[in-house]
């Protein structure tokens, strides 16, 4: 897809929301903590609401240009639209619910046939049922059933595991993932949680107050943030691809390269993950020999220290690039220097998994 | 009941439900507009559509005499270019009752059309639904007992009006004589017996009404 946001500006209540992107990946999500303006943005993409100024194109479709005072109505957008709270409609049936958008914009193309949509959403057994019949996750994919049957051009979703508990949240996700796969349309994905970036998406926006501060793959983004805030909001993380190995009574053995992890299993059953470790959660060690209850210990080598604020971090080769966050008096005692070879040490539950 | 008498019930009752009738496209568009646009002078029009609420019912029918009359501006124009009465005819009831009982339905249809939630407009939008489809399939569903609730209070309200009716219909039988002008002329006339059965009727039809509306609400409610 290449959706095109230009020079975007809209004053808010706290601060000017103000976007300059180019999106070219299936799945983008846009990434900030809650009241960063993300919502906003979604609404401007879908016309419902006006920019100061903006310049809004989806492949060679102008939606929006204000300096020539001009907006495609949301109707004539063709962009679908899940919204965190679902807006099912509570007086219309499930399946009047699901066929609102088909009947206005006509699905030439069967690959948003009603049989189809229904059949990768499994909503079969809902369509006799009353919308407020349904549970959080039967709604979740209704919404999305029906956006799909209106035949977007681009998906738009906010914050669309919010709501859901952990269980729900690993059962929506294949379903969306489906979506991304089955239909190819190219999904907007708005989303304060990591997880479900990591999760769902290719790319990332990092949107704070009103402002991007770093776009590009997640992997990227999450592994070398821009700028200490960008750090903060994502997290200082080690992120690593790696596969499970092994899974024995509720533990599971982690390959990372040649590096052997033990980590807590993961809630579904992929064996390819992403490897997630907190700076924080990462101690250093001089002497390797010390018995203790961790079950991680890493020889590596210091590659760089950075010191951020009261912290340092510290960037190793632990056969992967692994960083760890220490304060400043512990940087000094243990006399940390470039190149030299120290022990991490890392506590199973530390370590998180999350299938990719 | 004697035939003059049945006559008075079925006028009365005809005329407020074509006057609710009258009003509602408007009511429900003004509505719409207090509830879902800013615009400027909209709290001046606010005040004026509740005015007919608040002020004398009898000043209500004289403003209206004075517009509408043969020397007034909007009915001599009436009278001159389309020769069209209004004053003392039937129309007159119906003018009187409409202008008294649109601000109970644009109330309550303000009331309901606020409580439409207006993200289920927006994403029905995105869905491809132009303006029209959406107040028509989602606002008003949605907001429907309200705006039936509404529609039957103003029809109560219009079936007991008295003092705008007199001012610009008169009182001629059989040609606008209404329920309360009649039990009027009739406790007048020292003629109790018509006066009392003209009172159980009109008894009967406003209890009815607002059990009738009083039932939609509390099932919104729920």
């Amino acid at each position: 897809m290449n959706l095109l946001l230009n020079k975007i500006s809209l004053p808010l209540a706290h601060f000017t929301l103000q976007v300059d992107a180019e999106i070219r990946s299936r799945v983008t999500a846009i990434f900030g903590p809650s009241g960063a303006g993300k919502t906003t943005l979604l609404d401007l993409i879908a016309g419902l609401r006006r920019a100061q100024s903006a310049f809004i194109q989806i492949h060679d479709r102008v939606l929006t240009d204000t300096a020539k005072q001009f907006s495609v109505p949301t109707h004539q957008r063709g962009i679908g639209y899940v919204p965190q709270d679902l807006a099912l409609f509570p007086h219309l049936s499930v399946r009047q619910n699901l066929l609102y958008g088909c009947k206005s914009g006509g699905a030439a193309d069967p690959l948003f046939s009603f049989d189809h949509v229904i059949e990768v959403l499994e909503i079969q057994p809902l369509i006799v049922r009353g919308v407020t019949e349904l549970s959080g996750g039967e709604k979740q994919r209704v919404a999305l059933a029906r956006a799909l049957l209106a035949s977007p051009r681009l998906l738009l979703l906010d914050e669309p595991l919010a709501s859901l508990d952990a269980p729900l949240k690993a059962k929506i996700i294949p379903y969306l993932t489906r979506i991304r796969d089955e239909f190819r349309i190219p999904m907007l994905c708005v989303t304060h949680d990591r997880f479900e970036a990591l999760a769902l998406a290719d790319e990332i926006i990092v949107l704070v107050n009103g402002q991007v501060l770093q776009t590009g793959p997640v992997l990227d983004v999450f592994n070398r943030p821009a700028n200490a805030d960008v750090a903060k909001i994502v997290g200082v993380e080690t992120l690593q691809p790696g596969s499970i190995a092994d899974l024995n009574e509720g533990l599971a053995t982690v390959k990372i390269h040649d590096v052997t992890l033990t980590a807590l299993a993961p809630a579904t059953g992929t064996r390819e993950v992403f490897v997630c470790i907190r700076g924080e959660d990462v101690i250093l060690q001089r002497d390797a020999a010390v018995a203790s209850s961790v079950r991680n210990r890493l020889s590596a080598r210091v590659v760089a220290l950075r010191t951020e604020g009261a912290l340092v971090r510290v960037e190793l080769d632990a056969g992967f690039p692994l960083f760890a966050l220490v304060t400043r008096p512990a940087c000094v005692e243990l006399a940390l220097h470039e190149g030299e070879p120290i022990t991490a040490l890392i506590k199973t539950p530390a370590i998180h998994l999350v299938s990719r | 009941m004697t035939s003059a008498e049945w006559q008075i019930v079925w006028f009365t009752a005809w005329v407020s439900a074509l006057s609710t009738l009258v009003i509602l496209p408007f009511g429900l568009a003004l509505a719409w507009a207090l509830a879902r646009r800013d615009w400027p002078g909209k709290s001046i029009v606010e005040t004026f559509v509740s005015l007919p609420l608040v002020m004398p019912p009898v000043a209500t029918g004289l403003i209206l005499l004075k517009l509408f009359g043969r020397r007034g501006t909007i009915g001599g124009f009436l009278h001159d270019q389309l020769n069209f009465d209004i004053i003392f005819t039937w129309r007159a009831v119906l003018l009187a009752l409409s202008v008294m009982s649109l601000p109970l339905l644009v109330l309550f249809a303000r009331v309901a059309f606020e409580e439409v939630n207006p993200r289920l407009e927006q994403i029905a939008r995105t869905l491809g639904a132009g303006s029209w489809r959406v107040f028509f399939t989602i606002t008003v569903p949605l907001a429907a007992r309200g705006i039936i609730a509404g529609m039957i209070l103003a029809f109560a309200r219009a079936l007991g009006e008295f003092g705008a009716t007199i001012m610009v219909a008169g009182n001629i039988p059989g040609k606008t004589s209404t329920l309360s002008l009649a039990i009027f002329q009739n406790v007048q006339l020292g003629e109790d017996a018509h006066a009392f059965r003209l009172l159980g009727v009109s008894v009967v039809l406003a209890f009815a009404a607002v059990w009738f509306s009083q039932f939609l609400l509390r099932r919104k409610r729920k």
